[in-house]
């Protein structure tokens, strides 16, 4: 049974760049001691990666983890394992101050795809995309809400937004991204 | 439209992803405290022309509260700082004083 | 007569033609051209009325100063009024049209104020329309605004697209002249990440037309190769069409790139407003050239000297056959030879100055121009058109010792550099006396972040007017390396101020000089503002309406201000000059919205069951950013009764209500519990695991500020319910006091509100709708009222509340956001044989105020302690501190005399006005009644069938029975007794059954 579903339905428009909405995908904050013996233990556990530096993804296939404060990681995995995830976490973490929820269901995830998918989000975000290192993962905001987006491949960014704003980001996005828009054309 | 560097993840950030917060290193007075000392930490607020503490936080990036000392005249920012710090920097205080010898000190 | 020449014209492109309309006629141009190009090409002298006197007026200059020749532009959805013709680039099927006159250009009846021009002073409006003083209602303002205001409001729905762009560069150069240029080409060498704007469409500024020669080349040549060469640097990025439109703190530059004014309707966005972030600003923004102040110098055919030469060279357009020069400097001989050169006749220069010998007037002469020294125009002849000027003696009072036949006058009174972005952060001037113009003090820059100087001006926009000077300048700023690139320029003998033309000018002349064309102020205007002691400049500015609107006093504020301190009897940098704000010149409405219009205007948030409410008649109310549904309509239904259907439904069987917005912030630690204890005036850390808590949350000054239910999850788990309006405000005041106070309590917090969809299930048949879904023991035993479980419910994972703000047996269950939408389908397929429907909020308003429960912002404005709620039994007496305690503790918050929450029900059953007062005996200070009590929530109840209400009233529940008086509209009073305000189940048995 197939009751999940994602805030747009995986909706998707193709301009200058293309954009969509990624569906579904397991988030989970995980707030603690980011230096920690134990976090550096179930975080590997979790996503096969280490503990993100500041400002970092660590990505490993569909798994990842980013940092999104000095105390705080945001793990990423398949929508289907976020639960069981949220409980391994749990326990490896006992006797440790931490906190851990499932917010997968709170997000939206978004993908803009093409060779001049950065000048589509220069339009919303007040971001150096020059300066954007690979592996950064830049929270900001994109026009009036909060959002987070890292370079997810050659010619692609991921961007998180939350869930209740996917169909205002989805619009930027599209008219962001709408031919004749290229910021520095040809 | 102020640039300010979040001391907490590092980012130049602009006044766009900034919450602005009052004045910083205030001391609680809860029960217990005189009307005078309850009065003074809810209703007076400095407001100098020239070197000023703030609180800022980075309400769109880590979303942490940090301190930044600038000059409400001219804007110039001459540091940014943790905000779990009970006063302005040893060294912080030593650069203003150095830039605005005229400077009354903190407190 | 203007007139398109047969040959040049370094702009235009005479094999692609392009037919616009002005005013309906059908005219020629050339790509290339501008719309005042074109327009003078035609021979449309003519283009236009001033805003005041609605005379006619012509095109005066050829760049962004220009004051008079604004058009509207385009048609419906693209129609834009006050277009520059002088910064207009033409396209092929440009509909345009003069602005400010009726019923035509040619004849206009406004024009009858230009006879009446001594009795329409400045100040006119202040002085002439105080009295009688119903008349500005009914007679005046209605007059004055049929007839004012500088073209028409567009009223179609703007077809184009715009857009904001964030861009950051160590520097950026404003200014495509030679400049800005060289400054480019000296800072790109060093690897900076450098930005050079131009406004224009052109590279090269005026250096191009004037013939300069750099490094042994033409300019346009020079400027060929450099932009070539910057083109090829990876770390320079060129935007010409982009105008600096202000600077602001922190190197924060907003520029203005008319994408496709030029070409609309490509699909591009029409404008971008480009968000810069500069380490460091360079202005070359170079200069705008001064009129002279003779009277009749604003008759059609009357331009800068400057921008006679522009036309002739750039468009191959004469503004006129016989040009006749006016000016008190070298630089406005140019023009006389570029017209020379273009086979024009230039009848004689009249030049202010008692000599003039210089390089450039010895050109001149040697052409066979006559050159009349120490001579001025004492006035200029012609109505629609130039047809001579009458020549004086400069230092006379305007005796006419020569009419000279002429169809354009050329004139040129110095150069003001363009210091608008150097002053719009702080920058300041210095007077150049000897240069008569204000140029930047490098001295005093505006400063940045750092503390050092943000700014720096070069080239003309420094006050360099020679082109070796100007490359010089800028290659030294910039730090570059080797020699400047060279030019090679004629010597130019100093300028002489002359402020009015002639100098002994009387009133009669005076009344006709214009300083300012486009507002209609004169020389005498500014005298007058003088006179009656209107001395500071930007007061003067005001009163006379100098240097406003579109122009800003581009051309005008210079002369303004010398002839104010003239009449003060002050130098010129005594009176100073008035503040320069953004933007630079007038950028779109669009622009400055961006991308927010229409659906993403601003962002709205949607529960995950948005959309099966939007197909279900949902009547929305915004709550925050939320939108929620107010009621579900009905075919052929009211609001008022899907509201009454709505609570009956509820009150008799079950409804659903989408609570997805609720704030839902998880709390977690070993300090958890003692945090909690502090955020809430009642104690949350002895709340046993399992239990659901109702809790306030005040201020620091005592006033109640959201409220909620609180959960114990776990032994270290709370999860606090906000309002929908609280959840991102609570959670930064959690933040807040653990990040800045007590930064050594073991506390996490995370904000859950959007992971969760959360329906109430509300009425006596909500346990059976729930069970047919099963999963989960919902018995009275399982899960008492004010407790939680988890668990399974039709197979979503659910966590169950057992909570109540309708009175009602009532359950709200969370889910999975993502799950939201199925689970609110599979309540609505389960609740069929009870007839379920959902409900809105107002439905929730009224069922909760016949319980006598309280609304953050309704109840509470920010001044309401939870004592006046009469909520004391939710405040913990036992703890020594929590979050407003000490406020609340304040002799004036603990007095009796505070208005107290009480129910009110009408003495005739109807609903009283929501916030009306109650009046008690005799007046105030004021003479005004004084009151007694307020009204905070007020409805028609259909579950008693009358009309509840509940009040903050001074002794309130000490006065119950009481009957007070409420006047509303129309002098009518409603009578209603206090009463207890919960109206409905005073026990309680309905929600704990």
């Amino acid at each position: 049974m197939s009751k999940a579903v994602s805030a747009l339905g995986g909706v998707s428009h193709s301009g200058f760049v293309d954009v969509a909405e990624a569906g579904l995908r397991g988030m989970i904050t995980l707030r603690g001691d980011l230096a920690s013996a134990k976090m550096k233990k179930a975080v590997k556990a979790a996503t096969g990666t280490a503990v993100p530096a500041a400002r970092r993804i660590e990505l490993n296939g569909d798994k990842g983890a980013a940092w999104m404060s000095p105390d705080e990681l945001l793990i990423l995995v398949p929508y289907e394992e976020a639960v069981a995830t949220v409980e391994a976490l749990e326990k490896a973490l006992a006797g440790e101050h931490h906190l851990v929820a499932d917010v997968s269901d709170a997000r939206s995830v978004f993908t803009v795809k093409g060779a001049k998918a950065s000048e589509a989000l220069m339009k919303l975000c007040p971001v150096d995309f020059e300066t954007l290192a690979e592996g950064e993962i830049r929270r900001t905001r994109a026009a009036q809400v909060a959002a987070a987006f890292w370079k997810s491949g050659a010619d692609e960014f991921t961007l998180v937004s939350f869930r209740s704003v996917a169909g205002y980001v989805m619009g930027l996005l599209e008219v962001s991204a709408r031919k004749g828009g290229e910021v520095f054309p040809a | 439209m102020l640039i300010l560097e979040c001391p907490c993840c590092g980012v130049k950030a602009d006044e766009t992803e900034l919450q602005a917060g009052g004045e910083a290193h205030l001391k609680r007075y809860g029960p217990g405290s005189t009307d005078e000392e309850f009065d003074g930490y809810m209703f007076s607020r400095k407001n100098p022309k020239g070197v000023h503490f703030e609180r800022w936080r980075h309400a769109y990036g880590c979303g942490k509260w940090f301190l930044a000392a600038r000059c409400t005249a001219t804007l110039e920012v001459f540091g940014t700082y943790p905000a779990q710090t009970k006063e302005p920097p040893a060294d912080l205080q030593a650069k203003i004083k150095q830039k605005r010898p005229n400077w009354e000190g903190y407190k | 007569m203007s007139t398109r020449l047969q040959k040049g014209g370094r702009l235009i492109d005479r094999s692609r033609s392009m037919s616009f309309t002005f005013n309906g006629k059908k005219m020629q141009g050339y790509a290339g051209d501008t719309l005042a190009s074109a327009l003078l090409g035609a021979d449309q002298m003519l283009v236009g009325r001033s805003f005041k006197y609605h005379r006619p007026r012509g095109i005066m200059s050829s760049g962004a100063e220009e004051p008079n020749a604004l058009v509207g532009l385009g048609e419906g959805g693209r129609f834009e009024p006050n277009q520059r013709t002088t910064t207009t680039e033409l396209f092929d099927g440009a509909v345009t049209s003069s602005q400010n006159h009726w019923p035509s250009l040619e004849f206009d009846v406004g024009a009858v104020n230009d006879k009446f021009y001594r009795f329409l002073p400045a100040g006119f409006y202040y002085k002439t329309f105080m009295f009688p003083r119903f008349a500005w209602k009914h007679v005046f303002e209605p007059v004055i605004r049929q007839s004012a205001g500088l073209g028409k409001v567009p009223h179609a729905r703007d077809e184009d697209r715009y857009e904001y762009a964030y861009a950051f560069a160590d520097l950026v150069i404003v200014g495509g002249g030679i400049a800005g240029l060289a400054a480019a080409l000296a800072a790109g060498k060093q690897g900076k990440r450098v930005w050079l704007i131009e406004q224009t469409a052109h590279w090269g500024g005026r250096a191009v037309v004037d013939g300069v020669q750099i490094e042994g080349q033409d300019a346009d040549a020079w400027v060929k190769e450099t932009l070539e060469a910057l083109e090829g640097m990876e770390n320079v990025t060129l935007r010409s069409r982009t105008m600096a439109s202000g600077l602001y703190d922190h190197g924060y530059l907003l520029m203005y790139e008319r994408i496709a004014d030029h070409t609309p309707g490509d699909g591009r966005p029409r404008h971008r407003l480009w968000r810069m972030r500069a380490g460091h600003i360079v202005t070359a923004t170079g200069a705008i050239e001064r009129p002279l102040s003779f009277a009749g110098n604003d008759i059609p055919g009357v331009m800068l000297a400057s921008a006679v030469r522009d036309y002739v060279v750039n468009w191959a357009v004469s503004p006129g056959d016989r040009t006749v020069i006016v000016t008190n400097n070298d630089d406005a001989y140019r023009t006389a030879l570029a017209l020379l050169d273009a086979g024009l006749s230039v009848p004689a220069v009249v030049d202010a100055r008692p000599e003039a010998k210089g390089d450039l007037p010895e050109a001149v002469r040697a052409r066979g121009v006559k050159v009349l020294e120490g001579k001025g125009i004492a006035k200029v002849k012609g109505g629609k058109r130039v047809t001579g000027v009458s020549v004086c003696l400069q230092a006379g009072e305007g005796a006419e010792l020569e009419t000279i036949p002429c169809d354009a006058v050329a004139m040129s009174g110095g150069w003001s550099p363009v210091v608008h972005l150097w002053s719009h952060c702080g920058g300041k001037l210095n007077w150049d006396e000897k240069q008569a113009m204000f140029r930047p003090d490098p001295n005093r820059p505006a400063t940045g972040a750092d503390g050092e100087a943000m700014v720096t001006a070069i080239g003309s926009a420094n006050g360099h007017l020679s082109s070796a000077d100007v490359l010089a300048d800028a290659h030294k700023a910039v730090g570059g390396k080797g020699a400047a690139p060279g030019a090679v320029c004629a010597t130019e003998a100093p300028i002489m101020p002359v402020w009015i033309m002639p100098q002994g000018a009387g009133p009669a002349l005076r009344f006709k000089m214009w300083l300012d064309p486009q507002n209609d102020v004169k020389v005498s205007d500014v005298q007058l503002a003088a006179r009656e002691g209107y001395e500071s400049v930007e007061h003067a500015k005001r009163y006379t309406t100098l240097g406003m609107a579109t122009d800003q006093g581009k051309i005008s504020n210079i002369n303004g201000l010398a002839i104010l301190s003239d009449s003060l009897n002050q130098a010129i940098p005594a009176t100073g000059t008035t503040t320069f704000r953004p933007p630079y010149t007038p950028i779109s409405m669009g622009a400055i919205a961006g991308e927010a219009r229409g659906e993403i205007f601003q962002p709205l948030r949607k529960t995950p069951m948005h959309e099966w409410h939007e197909t279900h008649g949902a009547h929305w109310e915004p709550v925050g950013h939320w939108r929620r549904p107010y009621c579900f309509l009905r075919t052929g239904e009211g609001v008022h009764d899907a509201v009454n259907r709505e609570i009956r439904q509820v009150r008799n069987s079950v409804g659903l209500l989408d609570a997805s917005t609720l704030g839902k912030i998880l709390v977690k630690g070993p300090d958890a519990g003692k945090f909690l204890d502090m955020l809430y005036t009642n104690m949350m850390s002895t709340l046993p695991v399992g239990k659901c808590r109702y809790g306030l949350m005040c201020n620091e000054n005592g006033f109640l500020s959201d409220d909620g239910v609180v959960v114990r999850l776990t032994e270290d788990t709370w999860l606090c319910h906000t309002t929908t309006g609280g959840a991102d405000r609570i959670h930064g005041w959690m933040e807040d006091w653990l990040q800045c106070e007590w930064w050594d309590w073991k506390v996490y917090t995370a904000n859950v509100t959007e992971q969760y969809a959360q329906v109430a299930i509300a009425g006596p048949n909500a346990r059976k709708l729930l069970e047919k879904l099963g999963g989960m023991e919902l018995t009275k035993a399982a899960l008492p009222f004010m407790e939680w479980r988890e668990g399974t419910l039709g197979g979503f994972r659910a966590r169950v509340h057992r909570i109540s703000f309708s009175g009602e047996l009532s359950f709200e269950v969370a889910v999975p956001a993502s799950e939201g939408r199925a689970f609110w389908d599979a309540l609505i397929a389960a609740g069929e044989e009870f007839g379920v429907m959902p409900y809105g909020t107002e439905a929730m308003h009224i069922m909760r105020a016949e319980k006598g429960f309280i609304m953050i912002g309704d109840e509470t404005d920010g001044t309401v302690i939870p004592q006046d709620l009469n909520l004391q039994w939710a405040i913990s007496k036992k703890k020594e501190d929590y979050l407003g305690k000490r406020a609340q503790e304040r002799s004036f918050m603990a007095s009796a005399e505070r208005w107290k929450l009480v129910g009110l029900e009408t003495l005739d059953g109807g609903v009283i006005p929501d916030g009306a007062y109650a009046v008690a005996e005799g007046h105030n200070a004021n003479g005004q009644r004084n009151v007694q009590g307020r009204v905070t929530s007020t409805y028609y109840s259909p579950t008693l069938d009358k009309g509840i209400a509940m009040g903050l009233v001074k002794h309130g529940p000490d006065r119950m029975g009481e009957v007070i008086d409420f006047p509303v509209d129309d002098g009518k009073v409603v009578k209603a007794r206090i009463v207890d305000p919960v109206f409905y189940d005073k026990e309680g048995e309905k929600q704990n059954v």
